[in-house]
């Protein structure tokens, strides 16, 4: 590498030892990959009562949303062996799903609408997941129910498999599915960000 | 193992990318050449083999498009030479100053001082990418540096501005 054939007195220092800011260089390059088609991915974060998510889409829509437990760099890390490698920070492509949840935060809004790409959810888990969309905000479902309106009622178990697999959690509102004995049951965010859900929207 | 998110390859070699083009196009094309290997990279990083070099890897598209830079500027009238605004020079003059001498340097100088000081490729790499040998490379780095300490001498630029 550098270093050790470096002379000492570098007649490189002056380009070597400058700093390079990219910022504009980076939005040429996401406009310029959008308009040549080669926007796979794009993510963005956002702060949210219940932590930092991390918010992810493809051109057919959201595809993710992340807490921090699930370790946002894992999380892209799958992302780009999944989709596509072809992944790079968000322009302005996702502030339109942030809007909409800062104010699903402040109840100004019950839900998230936008189109979503459901590609990381498969067969029954997909299945699972569209009839989530059914619980309406403030209520909740036990397990068994959702089962039940999955077509699989004794199928309790996968379930609660779907629910900590959701790749869209909040915006497929998985936080509404509890257990029947009245405990909440576990969450992919954790069980104080399911409380704060359930408070939110005032079922709990 | 996949590839890592594209996101992260910009970050950690977008800078040294930029210098390696302001070396060889200079000031007023670098950012074009950076734009036009970034963007071929995105397209062909699905492609790339896991586990090779990404350095190398962008290295190789950089001396593609820059290339194609400097032949494009060959057919068009000489531009005023413009600071690139994503280099924040400490003395922009001295960056000038480098500049001029390194659009001195017999090509292959200058492309193996970039490849080898400013993207930090070994010689067997920069041979690769150029043709020849290590050792020849080896030989074109040290002459091109010799050179530039020669022409950047303060008694030099004295002579010049003279």
């Amino acid at each position: 590498m550098t270093g050790h054939d470096v002379p000492e007195l570098d007649p490189l220092a002056a380009v070597a030892g400058a700093e390079v800011d990219l910022s504009g260089l980076r939005l040429r390059l996401l406009a310029e990959a959008e308009r040549d088609g080669l926007l796979d991915v794009v993510y963005r974060t956002v702060d949210a009562p219940v932590g930092r998510l991390l918010l992810a889409a493809t051109r057919r829509g959201l595809v993710r949303v992340a807490y921090e437990v699930e370790g946002h760099d894992t999380v892209l890390a799958t992302l780009a062996e999944r989709i596509s490698p072809r992944l790079l920070t968000a322009g302005g492509q996702l502030d339109a799903v942030a809007g909409q949840l800062d104010d699903y935060f402040s109840r100004a809004r019950s839900g998230i609408d936008v189109d979503l790409d459901l590609r990381l959810a498969s067969r029954f888990r997909l299945t699972v997941l569209e009839h989530l969309r059914e619980i309406p905000y403030g209520s909740t479902a036990s397990y068994a129910a959702v089962a039940a309106l999955a077509g699989s009622p004794r199928a309790v178990r996968a379930v609660g498999t779907a629910c900590a697999t959701n790749p869209l959690p909040i915006v497929v509102p998985c936080h509404r599915v509890v257990r029947s004995d009245g405990g909440i049951g576990r969450y992919v965010g954790g069980d104080d960000a399911k409380r704060t859900l359930l408070r939110l929207e005032g079922a709990i | 193992m996949g590839r890592e998110p594209f996101e992260a390859v910009v970050e950690r070699y977008g800078p040294m990318v930029l210098r390696v083009c302001w070396a060889v196009v200079g000031p007023t094309l670098a950012e074009d050449a950076w734009s036009e290997t970034f963007l071929a990279a995105l397209r062909a990083y699905p492609e790339l083999r896991p586990g090779s070099s990404v350095e190398a890897w962008l290295v190789t598209i950089a001396r593609n498009k820059a290339i194609d830079q400097l032949r494009a500027q060959s057919r068009r009238p000489a531009p005023t030479e413009r600071l690139p605004e994503s280099i924040r020079w400490e003395e922009p003059d001295a960056s000038l100053d480098l500049w001029d001498a390194l659009r001195r340097l017999p090509r292959k100088q200058r492309e193996t001082v970039a490849y080898h000081y400013l993207a930090g490729l070994p010689y067997a790499e920069v041979a690769r990418l150029l043709g020849g040998n290590p050792a020849a490379a080896r030989r074109a780095g040290a002459d091109g540096i010799a050179s530039l300490r020669i022409m950047l001498a303060p008694s030099a630029q004295e002579e010049r501005s003279r």
